[in-house]
């Protein structure tokens, strides 16, 4: 048998054995102690496997006035998933480390003399320049994006609501697809969800043309010729962008409250208040006009930097054809300039789409309808989302509904970023 | 006069009408906000657009009798940190995977790809219950690492497309000219591209000011709290008695960020643009 074969073997048996054997003895230590603390922690990786399957057996007692604690379902679940993904973590290790066997084996049985640990310690560090870059970024993503994901998803095919089933008090069992059959047949949750879903859409799409109208107007008007101080003009307009959308979205909400002074300056006219954010259609058209104040600017901007790069020839080529200049900027102008910033609006889109500061802080959903399960009228499905999570503990329906949300947005970020430069290139992968 | 020149300018008149109706709709409910900080008294009733008299009394107020010292402190120190830490690690990402080549690299840039797509605070449940497991519940450390790793997907997929446009040839000269690895990266990338760094730091640090369903997750205590939740508490349970000292508290964030944001305008438009069409 030569040094490959039994590298690998050793290496299939026990984690750094074959790289021991070949006297690479600081990377062989290193993998021989991770297999060995995984060996130490089979307790806890059965008890993490028992756990996610389960999501505990024992409840919660009452013994006299002693409470007897009871098993944890969401913690469970949490440390179950950890522990899958240790798991993974070591399948990967271990598959790297058979393949590493094998070549150094390899190498070896073709006369390549091994290396100090002092020639590999350098040769680590060069190459593992990659790895120590990325460690605090791999271990950020893992633990506080995709785990949390993890989690989402897991809670979408559970029980976990209020009343009955939230821990530590009660224990939360896995009950299929019944959250998204409900979500769709139950009346009281269907109805919801699309009355929340349609506004949702109805919503990002009028605030995305707004935003978009209303910045392309207001850099035309900034890319007249004859227009002075546009200096100044520019100035004022890019100040709802710059003012914290928070600070301006409270403004307005105060504003336009029952008791503010538009209403007050109404009334001294002898009219009657307007409940612009109270009535349903009021206040949705208040919100769609408020938010467009907050984002048109940014297409300002974004539109008069196009504008300019639109080359002075093609006018000219135009003019002398005889194309009026309504002709020219259905023609020429806004073709050229969607052309340019499509991508711009699909995100804009996604944008609004989530954008839960100018729902949240102008109405806070309302006003109520008690036809609607835990949402009001302005709800948009991420408000309802965390109305769902922080004030009503609905959390299995408040997951299914972010899958769905996020399917929705994956599909519509795919499409785009399918399209966009980075993608074709071939160098960017 | 000939009939062109006479519609050029009437659509002149139009045009400067535009911009006086649009410079009222943008500076009334600013300058509302602003006269009301200095009104006497402090209800949202009796409040117009003219006050009568003018007082500063309501900015002595938030210093000597509300937290709002206190938060905005927390703010800062939050945002600071985020700034720093979050364009180490993104910068530091996204470098890597632009100028080297390793197992797994396509397969990581996909997934991070698809993760970015996912608002972080869709998952909050399990924010919740990891910060609470890891007993950073109601502290900064746990608000810093949410945001912090929330921002590693977008950010660093926006950055390596502006290091990808810097070319090779300078890396591999500088290669042979005996440089390390982060001797070039510091040396040599980060210079050149300033613009996406200052754009990343810029998001990062004004993020925490805006943020408020996070910190409101998160923090429990009043001397924890950012300036978001505090001033949304104060309208949103008595919006009548608070009204003037949000009115102060607003201006004292809004001005800072506006300048700030007014200097840097160029870079955030360049960065936007940057993400849009880089995806």
């Amino acid at each position: 048998m030569n040094r490959e074969r039994r590298s690998m073997l050793l290496s299939c048996l026990f984690m750094g054995l074959g790289q021991l054997y070949n006297k690479y003895f600081l990377k062989g230590i290193v993998l021989f102690i991770i297999e060995l603390l995984y060996l130490i922690k089979i307790p806890r990786i059965i008890k993490g496997i028992w756990g996610v399957v389960t999501l505990g057996e024992t409840t919660q007692k009452m013994n006299g006035f002693q409470i007897i604690q009871g098993d944890h379902s969401i913690f469970l679940l949490i440390e179950g998933v950890v522990t899958i993904m240790m798991l993974f973590i070591l399948l990967g290790l271990y598959i790297w480390n058979i393949k590493d066997a094998k070549r150094i084996g390899h190498e070896m049985d073709n006369g390549k003399s091994y290396m100090t640990t002092k020639q590999y310690l350098i040769k680590v560090y060069d190459q593992s320049f990659v790895s120590i870059m990325l460690t605090p970024a791999t271990m950020g993503v893992l633990f506080f994006i995709l785990l949390p994901i993890l989690v989402t998803v897991l809670v979408a095919f559970t029980n976990y609501s209020a009343p009955d089933h939230i821990p530590p008090r009660n224990l939360v069992d896995w009950v299929g697809f019944k959250n998204f059959i409900d979500i769709f047949k139950l009346k009281i949750w269907s109805k919801t969800f699309f009355k929340i879903g349609s506004w949702t859409v109805v919503w990002a799409i009028l605030s995305t043309l707004l935003n978009y109208s209303c910045g392309l107007i207001m850099a035309l008007m900034m890319n007249r010729k004859n227009i002075k101080f546009k200096g100044f003009w520019r100035t004022i307009f890019i100040l709802p962008y710059a003012v914290p959308a928070f600070i301006s979205l409270l403004v307005f909400r105060l504003l336009f409250s029952g008791v503010g002074p538009v209403n007050n300056l109404i009334v001294s006219f002898g009219f009657d208040k307007i409940p612009f954010l109270t009535d349903p259609l009021l206040a949705k058209v208040s919100l769609i006009l408020i938010n467009t104040w907050l984002g048109a600017p940014y297409f300002m901007v974004l539109l008069s930097g196009s504008l300019t790069n639109i080359s002075d020839s093609i006018y000219e080529a135009a003019e002398i054809d005889g194309a009026s200049k309504w002709v020219q900027f259905w023609k020429i102008t806004l073709p050229l300039l969607l052309f340019q910033t499509a991508p711009v609006l699909i995100l804009t889109f996604a944008y609004n789409f989530n954008n839960f500061g100018a729902i949240y802080l102008l109405t806070g959903g309302k006003p109520t309808n008690s036809a609607l399960r835990y949402a009001g009228e302005t709800d948009i499905l991420i408000t309802w989302i965390f109305k769902l999570t922080s004030d009503q503990s609905q959390f299995h329906m408040a997951a299914v509904i972010s899958i769905i949300l996020f399917i929705f947005i994956a599909s519509f970020s795919t499409y785009q970023f399918m399209k966009s430069k980075s993608f074709t290139e071939e160098d960017m992968m | 006069m000939s009939k062109t020149k006479i519609i050029d300018k009437i659509l002149d008149g139009l045009t400067y009408l535009g911009l006086i109706l649009i410079t009222l709709s943008v500076l009334l409910p600013l300058t509302w906000i602003v006269l009301s900080s200095m009104q006497v008294g402090n209800s949202l009733y009796s409040s117009s657009f003219l006050p009568n008299s003018l007082t500063l009394d309501h900015y002595k107020t938030l210093f000597t009798k509300t937290d709002f010292p206190i938060w905005y402190m927390n703010t800062l120190k939050i945002a600071t940190l985020n700034m720093i830490l979050g364009v180490i690690i993104t910068t530091l990402t996204a470098y890597t995977f632009s100028r080297y080549k390793f197992k797994g690299r396509k397969q990581a840039m996909i997934g991070m790809l698809v993760l970015q797509m996912f608002p972080s605070f869709l998952a909050m449940t399990a924010i919740y219950i990891l910060i609470t497991k890891m007993g950073l519940m109601d502290t900064h450390a746990g608000l810093l690492i949410v945001y912090i790793a929330g921002q590693i997907p977008y950010n660093s997929w926006l950055v390596k497309g502006y290091f990808d446009g810097i070319p090779k040839s300078l890396d591999e000269a500088a290669r042979v000219d005996g440089a390390g690895h982060l001797t070039i990266f510091l040396k040599i990338i980060m210079p050149i591209t300033k613009p996406i760094v200052v754009f990343v730091a810029l998001t990062n640090f004004i993020g925490p000011w805006f943020d408020f369903i996070f910190p409101k997750l998160l923090l429990r205590s009043a001397d924890k709290k950012t300036l978001a939740v505090g001033i949304f508490e104060w309208i949103s349970s008595r919006a009548n008695d608070n009204f003037t000292q949000f009115a102060a508290a607003s201006i004292l964030i809004a001005v800072p960020i506006a300048v700030l944001f007014m200097y840097l305008q160029k870079h955030i438009v360049a960065g936007l643009s940057a993400g849009a069409t880089k995806g």
